[in-house]
């Protein structure tokens, strides 16, 4: 016999506070209102007094609103038929289809033991050369975007989800602008991926405590499908939403705030999400690409800041292009060793002579005479930016790899680039060579 | 185990990780507890009491956890069991060993669940050095059995005080872990039954030794930057502040490859869990080229990971310190590496945030400069009363908040250390690894090099640095031919002295042999007078140079070849001295 009470003693922020025993931490509650049923969590127990994070909202609970306990934790319901779907933050379908009540799982469920896990070592291929060719990804990676309001990283987002050789799409939207969502939703139908995609989207205008339950809802399936065997890639967009929440909820906590705000724990609770990247010996894989605006195009921002610590590298979207400085895949050693031969060689070459060009840019803006190898950096960056940087492009890694021999081959005699001879005898174009 | 004189008490409150507990009777600072939710015990530190409330922070997810629900106290400080068999192993902050936790539960790390360190019931060869009648102390070895390459000692329990009397000892032969091999009497007449392992309280500092000598030996890391400006001493301290992405971890998985001490302990405090991989992966087949076995034989692996209880990623530096003096303790010289501090103290932050103490600089509690001058406290050179010494060294990586080292885990560190390799951004930006800044990192010890030659090579550092800054202004035609060359001579030092190819299997460790020999032909480039025909000149002649250098490093000590590139080199300083 489940007890209801229906005495609401506080309301503050998303937070109800009722009188009530035989309550578990983190459970589950019913708050049935006037305007309906919403689901509300446990976040502190205080002897008699049982406080809850309301997932809606607590606008328009009443202090004699009955809450009923449901004696169990999160639970998302887990099988093939999410497959397809479109979800809210807590699991209520979002889409036209029906309410899923099979298989439920616990969300927010332990970590790996660091002992199973494996040393990563396989490619995700994107088609991007900037990421295949210079930063390459790799199964089990947690790699973020860091970029600014503006930039187009949903679209880049949607773009590596639909190119990337994987099983399975998760997309973790959180406080996204609900035309970006229809951009997802819309994108990944016309693209045919929607029926290996399980969307769960929280959209500005839903309930801040929502958007906290997005990516446990996304890695608790994740992490079902991919101890089935499946290849899985989880978006999460936009973390630094997810981090404002948490913020949010903490402060109407009363929780001392660290830095800029945000909770003490930031870095754990970001962690806690990250962390769940994993390739299963003998099972499937999660990888995770996510976003993270920075407010202010500053890194140092405590969620950019903290989020860098726990990631695989970073991705910076700037100026509508991945930059060549400051991105990172801290894994690629792991798989550029054995794409092609030339990779690793293309990869650090071309970046360098980036460099010179980007150098001799400034020497120009600053009016100092161009001498006839800046004139060939200017022809080699323009070109670069162009045929390999520009989002447009989409080529296999390979092809990439030629398209750069082609443009070193255009504008340098071989030993302007530094490059060893075996390799030079083995990709430079022949019929330039002859020249 | 049912103990009629089990102290309970109830849950009382629940906030994140941590527990009101109301209790019975009596209760102790930082004692352990277990709160009991349907079959799981979940572990638990007594960190607060309030008249009969005592608050708790708990070593696992609280989920579930009920107003009523059973505590029990254990009357003991969190602990760690000490005894021959921890060398090779990965344990996580409470010393679960990890790999037999995944063979029993799989891939997750099941709430609650528990292992002994060391298995009871493992054997070995003891052989006494003590016999009946004799006195001892705390510390004392009473007999050794073989850990790896090792003769561990097993010595008189450190919390027992006063001389002690041998009664029995065993006989030379294989016994279990826990099997009684001496019994000892103190003074007063009471006896104690000793085995081969021991518990110590991880906070308290292990203290069986006659005393602490000041640290002056230098310890050898084989990385040329550190070793020759920045040295560490032999039980010294240093700490590695650093932005994310500019190599903190690469270093310190350098330095417990490469340094040459007995043991390293690895606490691997809240990172990443792909690194400790790494080291699981790669240990186990490298060797260490001073014993010619598997260097995890030497290396122990705390690990409690960025997704794993915050509270036990307090106690996983602890728990690393404490095996470290354990270790110390048998005249071995040790290297704890802590990667990060950072975590340790945002661990530390959290939960004096739920206990609601009032916050100091950006929310850290009032007590986290005592805590970190305390931790790194416990490194240092001891006499032991054999006349042995034994030694920890304590190396913690930092994470400081936007890479700005003003910020108080930094500068609480700063203060207790005795070396600061500060990395920096732009050299990681600039590829140039390590990325320790020359200039900004110090340290108080002394280098194998001798001091006034060190400092010549800082002084073309500082010169070159200089000019380097006037260069962007005033442009290279601004510059002298002279100073230009003190310029290409201090990039010169820095590209094949100061960095070091990690990926190059010779240029990756450099013994101190090899250091001080170059060094010495590195000094006398500095101090040659070059002269030459203009600036493309000089420059050209010292890309050449540091090329010719680069070859050299990657070429084994005292090897034919190695003669031959030195002689290419002094030919070709010859050819571009003042002659010309």
């Amino acid at each position: 016999m489940q007890k209801v009470y229906s005495q609401i003693l506080e309301i503050e922020g998303d937070v109800i506070t009722v009188e009530a025993g035989d309550v578990g931490y983190k459970e589950l509650a019913e708050v049935r209102t006037k305007a309906g049923v919403s689901l509300a969590q446990v976040i502190r127990l205080a002897d008699k007094k049982v406080s809850l994070q309301v997932l809606a909202g607590s606008r328009g609970i009443s202090t004699n609103d009955q809450v009923r306990f449901l004696k169990r934790p999160m639970q998302v319901s887990c099988s093939e038929n999410l497959l397809g779907r479109v979800f809210t933050g807590n699991g209520v379908p979002r889409d036209n289809g029906p309410a899923l009540t099979d298989n439920f799982i616990p969300i927010g469920g332990p970590a790996v033991n660091p002992a199973r896990r494996i040393v990563p070592k396989n490619m995700i291929r994107t088609g991007i050369p900037m990421i295949d060719v210079f930063n390459s990804l790799v199964v089990s990676q947690k790699l973020p975007i860091f970029s600014v309001a503006g930039e187009p990283y949903n679209e880049l987002l949607a773009r590596i989800a639909l190119q990337a050789e994987v099983d399975m799409i998760i997309l973790g939207g959180m406080g996204l602008k609900y035309d970006d969502y229809l951009f997802f939703r819309d994108t990944f139908e016309e693209k045919g991926v929607l029926s290996r995609s399980i969307l769960f989207v929280h959209t500005a205008s839903d309930p801040t405590v929502e958007c906290l339950l997005v990516p446990d809802m996304c890695l608790a399936v994740a992490e079902h499908f991919a101890l089935k065997g499946k290849k899985v890639l989880v978006l999460l967009t936009d973390m630094t939403n997810f981090s404002d929440a948490l913020k949010e909820i903490s402060i109407t906590m009363e929780q001392i705030p660290s830095n800029r705000g945000y909770p003490g724990d930031l870095y754990s609770q970001l962690a806690a999400r990250y962390e769940k990247a994993v390739d299963f010996q003998g099972a499937g894989s999660i990888t995770i690409l996510a976003v993270t605006t920075m407010p202010g195009d500053d890194v140092t921002h405590p969620v950019p800041d903290n989020t860098g610590y726990i990631t695989e590298g970073q991705l910076y979207l700037r100026g509508g292009h991945i930059e060549p400085f400051g991105s990172l895949s801290r894994l690629k050693q792991q798989v550029n060793g054995e794409t092609r031969s030339d990779h690793r060689t293309i990869m650090d070459r071309m970046i360098q002579l980036f460099a010179d060009y980007r150098g001799t840019l400034e020497k120009r803006s600053m009016g100092f005479q161009m001498s006839a190898w800046d004139k060939k950096l200017l022809k080699y960056g323009k070109r670069f930016e162009d045929e390999l940087m520009d989002l447009s492009v989409n080529i296999p890694l390979e092809e990439a790899l030629d398209k750069g021999w082609a443009i070193l081959s255009d504008v340098f005699e071989p030993a302007e680039t530094g490059i060893k001879k075996s390799l030079i005898d083995e990709y430079w174009p022949k019929e330039k060579a002859m020249k | 185990m049912v103990n009629t004189k089990q102290r309970t008490g109830k849950v009382a409150g629940v906030n994140g990780n941590m527990v009101v507990v109301e209790f019975e009777g009596r209760v102790m600072q930082n004692e352990v507890a277990y709160v009991i939710v349907g079959a799981e015990r979940l572990k638990s530190e007594v960190i607060r009491v309030r008249g009969k409330r005592a608050e708790m922070q708990v070593f696992e997810d609280t989920s579930g956890i009920k107003i009523g629900d059973h505590v029990e106290f254990t009357d003991e400080l969190l602990s760690v069991e000490l005894g021959p068999g921890l060398l090779g192993q990965v344990f996580d902050g409470l010393q679960n060993p990890l790999p037999r936790l995944a063979e029993k539960h799989g891939f997750f790390l099941k709430r609650g669940a528990y292992l002994d360190p060391i298995d009871d019931h493992t054997t070995w060869d003891f052989t006494p050095t003590v016999k009946a009648g004799g006195k001892v102390r705390a510390g004392d070895q009473l007999g050794t059995v073989p850990e790896k390459m090792f003769a561990h000692w097993i010595m008189v329990p450190f919390a027992l005080s006063g001389e002690l009397e041998v009664c029995t000892i065993a006989a030379e032969g294989k016994y279990a872990l826990i099997d009684k091999i001496a019994q000892l009497k103190d003074g007063a007449g009471k006896t104690y039954d000793v085995s081969m392992t021991q518990t110590w309280p991880v906070k308290v500092p292990i203290k069986a030794y006659v005393k602490k000598i000041r640290p002056t030996e230098p310890l050898v890391t084989k990385i040329r930057l550190i070793d020759t400006l920045v040295p560490v001493a032999v039980g010294g301290t240093f700490c590695t502040p650093g932005p994310f992405g500019a190599g903190k971890t690469v270093l310190q998985h350098l330095l417990s490859r490469h340094t040459e001490v007995d043991v390293v302990v690895v606490a691997a405090c809240g990172e990443r869990a792909g690194e400790v991989v790494e080291l699981l992966e790669e240990f186990p087949r490298l060797t260490d080229p001073r014993t010619k076995r598997s260097l995890m034989e030497r290396t122990i692996i705390i690990c409690n990971t960025s997704s794993m209880p915050v509270a036990a990623r307090e106690s996983s530096v602890y728990t690393g310190v404490t095996l470290a003096e354990y270790y110390r303790q048998m005249g071995l010289n040790v290297l704890l590496l802590a990667d990060s501090t950072s975590r340790w103290a945002q661990a530390m932050r959290e939960m004096s945030g739920r206990l609601e103490e009032i916050p100091g600089e950006e929310a850290f509690p009032a007590y986290l400069e005592s805590r970190i001058a305390a931790f790194y406290e416990r490194a240092g050179l001891v006499k032991l009363r054999n006349g042995k010494t034994g030694s920890v060294t304590i190396g913690g990586a930092v994470s400081p908040a936007g890479g700005n080292f003003e910020e108080p885990v930094t500068q609480a560190t700063l203060k207790v250390v005795g070396a600061f390799h500060g990395l920096s951004r732009a050299r990681a930006d600039a590829r140039r690894y390590p990325s320790v800044d020359p200039l900004d990192s110090w340290s108080k010890y002394t280098s194998f090099i001798e001091a006034e030659r060190v400092r010549k090579g800082i002084a073309i550092l500082k010169k070159s640095f200089s000019v380097n800054q006037m260069m962007k202004v005033v442009g290279e035609e601004g510059t002298s031919t002279s100073e230009f060359v003190d310029y290409l001579k201090g990039e010169f030092f820095d590209a094949v002295y100061l960095q070091q190819n990690a990926f190059d299997k010779t240029d990756e460790s450099t013994t101190a042999d090899r250091q001080k020999y170059v060094y010495a032909l590195i000094e006398e480039i500095i101090d040659k007078p070059f002269e030459f025909k203009d600036k493309d000149d000089a420059r050209k002649f010292f890309q050449e140079l540091s090329q010719m250098f680069i070859t050299w490093n990657s070429v084994p000590f005292r090897t034919d070849e190695f003669s031959k590139s030195e002689k290419q080199i002094r030919d070709k300083i010859l050819s571009g001295a003042i002659s010309k």
